[in-house]
């Protein structure tokens, strides 16, 4: 093909040492020796938070935007104008507003990012099988093979793929092409935002040579100190290193970086994340310390989690309640059941006692007087649902399951709200 | 203080009451034995402020005194020593414990023997005494179900209670219960004389360990004393006195099922091995084993989508319609260990409700197994 190119605007294949693409104008032009050969890619949205928060509101769109809660919380995300001030993820929010006072801040609202968040994977999914997620606005692609049947090679799927999120959702995000997804992810940051970047195997090795080893990703402030130390700063004194030396030496870090150092990576992008937990948590619209009403918010996230490991028909062996303090701070409290459970009543009746006791001053016994801002209700340690046996000492709870298994069919059949108990009506205003 | 022994009576007594005392302590004087000389016998008890064993043995006092060492550290040596050895334990100038043997020369240090805390002797109301075997029966068909679940710690123990004669009948029972929840474990004996209107009394876990360890083996009689908080067993020259669980025990009468009418009678030792064979692929928590019953045949089955399948059919003895039941497999192997006769027998109702084990040949004891949802 004498096509070497292509039009990152468009996706339309250059000749060599165009000046612009023919098809469409645009001067943002792609050259790389491997393009079409290379078909691992990192695709990260670009200030995903902030860019959401633009888009819905146009006004927004050119001043520096910091998604992040209240004072004395800290950056969720900042847009690339903010960015500008030298406002970064996870900084103080007053360190922040100091860098740029003109700063306009909104609270996330993460059920909307989660649910765009989503979108975006599903258009990733139409490409490919393998998308392996790993955060909400970041994914692995692996487009090997896909050629046949996209007509198209995969530098040029994910060009239109980036077109198609900019128009359907209306959010930029960029990508990293290369032959793992350890370069990948790399060459995501490379070009940000609205970037393509690829990595070959040809210039892999004297890309990374000069970075210094925090370049990579794992490698905190910590471990390069530790690494200074050995007399290690860059990643090609890394590979002057034997990987013995570095097992050693670092443990099993140690080993990982000397293989990343090599660029080599030979972990396959896979699909599904194994699940480690299923848990629902809600936000109080005020800070709420009664004890009876922080129960009938626990049974609502004890549904709910129940609700979803049905539908995921699994069950767990260990129930966690979380708690957040008016003040931020986060309490969590497990229990490990006999046997697991993917019953609400259990789950509930599991959390009921350890909630008590956090209300409780334990030195006199009299009630903290605490105020919570977030209850959640979790399931972790899971399997397969067998179990829940139900209890010979509480024949009341057998018939509580038993009702809770047949109102799941009702509500299967006519609805959630088909079935609820008395508590979910509580404090909730009455249907007109 | 001054006495010395053989090592093998040495080895006895501090074998017999080490065991009681935890590896890590927090009251340093907790892990130490007291040892009171007195008379040509020797008193070694030791306590973790729940449970003190004291056991008397014969030595030859040279000067009487009481003493604290460190019970491991003691038993360790006496455990090292050479069979047939004197042993020689006095307390030095420097004020600690010297123990020669032979040629082997120990240095130990004390504690007072004042600070020792001695359980308070309670009022015992009531007083008999079972065999050792018996006693032994009574635990090992019941200890296995105790919880371990801390929330409900008067589920901790086993409940240890008389049980009045039935019309018709003279005598009543002296009876032992144990329930995690999931299972319960009952067993039961003609009650001996000096056990009417014993009070239910919930004994700890730790506290059988220790008199199961204590008991084992022998044929003597153990003589019990009760009182509202504690219990006190005295076997030979040794004497346990434990604390109580202070709860109430719930009412285990109605969870067991007295309508089952589905019989199931199995070979015992066949079905052991079969559902141990079987569970071979539930690494799950659960372990849950599905017991399918057509006619003759039982199909026990373990169904996992990652570790795979595994399934055996039995020939067994039921006539009722069929059913899918499921349990734990663990529990079922738990159950079948305490089987004394050929076949066990099973009374079921439904796949929800719970089922009934019993040993033909033991009337006295009896099974309850909550059935799991397959």
């Amino acid at each position: 093909m004498d096509n070497k190119g292509l039009c990152q605007d468009c996706g339309a294949y250059v000749a060599q040492r165009a000046a612009a693409c023919p098809t469409c104008g645009s001067h943002k032009l792609l050259y790389h020796s491997e393009l079409f050969d290379l078909s691992i890619a990192h695709v990260d949205c670009d200030a995903f938070f902030a860019s959401i928060e633009k888009r819905d509101n146009p006004e927004l769109a050119d001043k520096p935007v910091i998604i992040g809660g209240g004072r004395r919380g800290v950056v969720a995300a900042a847009c690339y104008n903010a960015r500008v001030y030298g406002v970064r993820s996870a900084m103080p929010m007053f360190k922040a507003l100091k860098a740029c006072p003109e700063a306009v801040v909104i609270s996330s609202s993460l059920a909307n990012y989660a649910y765009e968040g989503k979108r975006i994977k599903k258009l990733m999914g139409e490409l490919t099988p393998l998308v392996q997620s790993l955060s909400i606005d970041e994914a692995f692609l692996d487009l090997t093979g896909t050629e046949r049947l996209h007509g198209v090679a995969p530098a040029v799927t994910l060009i239109k793929l980036q077109q198609r999120i900019l128009r359907e959702i209306g959010v930029t995000v960029s990508v990293g092409l290369s032959y793992n997804k350890f370069l990948a992810k790399t060459a995501s940051d490379l070009d940000k935002p609205n970037g393509f970047a690829v990595i070959g195997r040809a210039e892999a090795l004297d890309f990374l040579a000069p970075k210094p080893v925090g370049f990579i990703y794992g490698v905190g402030p910590a471990f390069s100190r530790s690494l200074k130390k050995s007399g290690i700063i860059t990643i090609a004194d890394v590979r002057t290193r034997s990987d013995s030396h570095m097992m050693q030496k670092f443990g099993e870090a140690g080993l990982r970086l000397a293989r990343l150092a090599r660029a080599e990576d030979f972990r396959a992008v896979k699909s599904t994340n194994i699940r480690k937990s299923i848990s629902t948590e809600t936000t109080f619209d005020r800070d709420i310390g009664d004890q009876e009403e922080l129960t009938d918010k626990l049974w609502q996230v004890c549904v709910k989690t129940a609700d979803r490991a049905k539908a995921k028909n699994m069950a767990g062996g260990v129930i966690t309640l979380k708690l957040k303090s008016r003040h931020f701070k986060t309490v969590t409290r497990r229990r490990t059941l006999a046997e697991p459970t993917q019953l609400a009543d259990t789950i509930f009746q599991t959390c009921l006692p350890l909630l008590g006791a956090e209300l409780l001053d334990k030195k006199n016994g009299k009630s903290t007087g605490q105020k919570f801002r977030l209850i959640g209700a979790g399931l972790s340690q899971l399997c397969a649902p067998n179990g829940d046996s139900g209890d010979l000492l509480d024949p009341k709870a057998s018939l509580r399951r038993r009702a809770e298994r047949a109102s799941d069919i009702a509500r299967g059949k006519f609805g959630k709200d088909a079935v609820i108990i008395g508590r979910s009506l509580n404090k909730k205003p009455r249907p007109k | 203080m001054k006495f010395s022994m053989e090592r093998a009576a040495l080895l006895g007594a501090l074998g017999h009451v080490q065991n009681v005392v935890e590896r890590r302590n927090t009251i340093p004087i907790l892990s130490n034995v007291l040892m009171s000389a007195d008379n040509g016998s020797i008193n070694f008890v030791a306590t973790d402020l729940d449970i003190e064993i004291s056991e008397s043995t014969s030595a030859d006092v040279a000067i009487a005194g009481d003493v604290t060492a460190p019970a491991h550290t003691l038993y360790d040596i006496a455990r090292k020593l050479p069979d047939g050895a004197e042993v020689s334990l006095s307390v030095g100038s420097d004020g600690r414990l010297e123990v020669d043997a032979g040629r082997s020369h120990f240095v130990l240090p004390l504690l007072p023997a004042g600070d020792f805390p001695k359980m308070t002797a309670d009022d015992f109301t009531h007083n008999f005494a079972l065999g050792a075997a018996e006693l032994a029966r009574l635990l090992d068909k019941t200890k296995f179900a105790i919880s371990t679940e801390e929330t409900r710690y008067y589920l901790n123990g086993i409940y240890f209670h008389a049980v009045a004669p039935e019309a018709g009948s003279a005598h009543g029972k002296l009876r032992c219960v144990a329930t995690d929840g999931h299972r319960l474990a009952l067993c039961e004996m003609a009650a001996p004389d000096g056990t009417d209107g014993l009070p239910g009394v919930i004994i700890p876990r730790k506290t059988i360990a220790e008199l199961r360890r204590l008991i084992d083996g022998l044929s003597e009689t153990v003589e019990i004393s009760v009182s509202e908080a504690k219990i006190r067993f005295k076997v030979g020259s040794a004497v346990l006195t434990s604390k109580l669980i202070d709860g109430t025990f719930p009412d285990y009468d109605r969870v067991i099922p007295k309508d089952g009418d589905k019989k199931l009678v199995i070979d015992n030792g066949v079905f052991a091995s079969a559902v141990d064979r079987v569970s071979t692929i539930s690494a799950e928590k659960s372990r849950s084993i599905k017991l399918t019953l057509e006619g003759d045949n039982l199909t026990l089955a373990v169904n996992n989508p990652e570790h795979g399948n595994a399934r055996e059919d039995l020939m067994v003895d039921y006539g009722a319609e069929n059913l899918e039941i499921g349990f734990n497999a663990k529990y079922l192997l738990d159950v079948t260990t305490q089987i004394e006769a050929r076949d066990v027998h099973f009374s079921l109702s439904d796949p929800a409700s719970p089922a009934l084990v019993t040993d033909p040949e033991d009337d006295g004891a009896l099974f309850v197994l909550m059935p799991l949802r397959v």
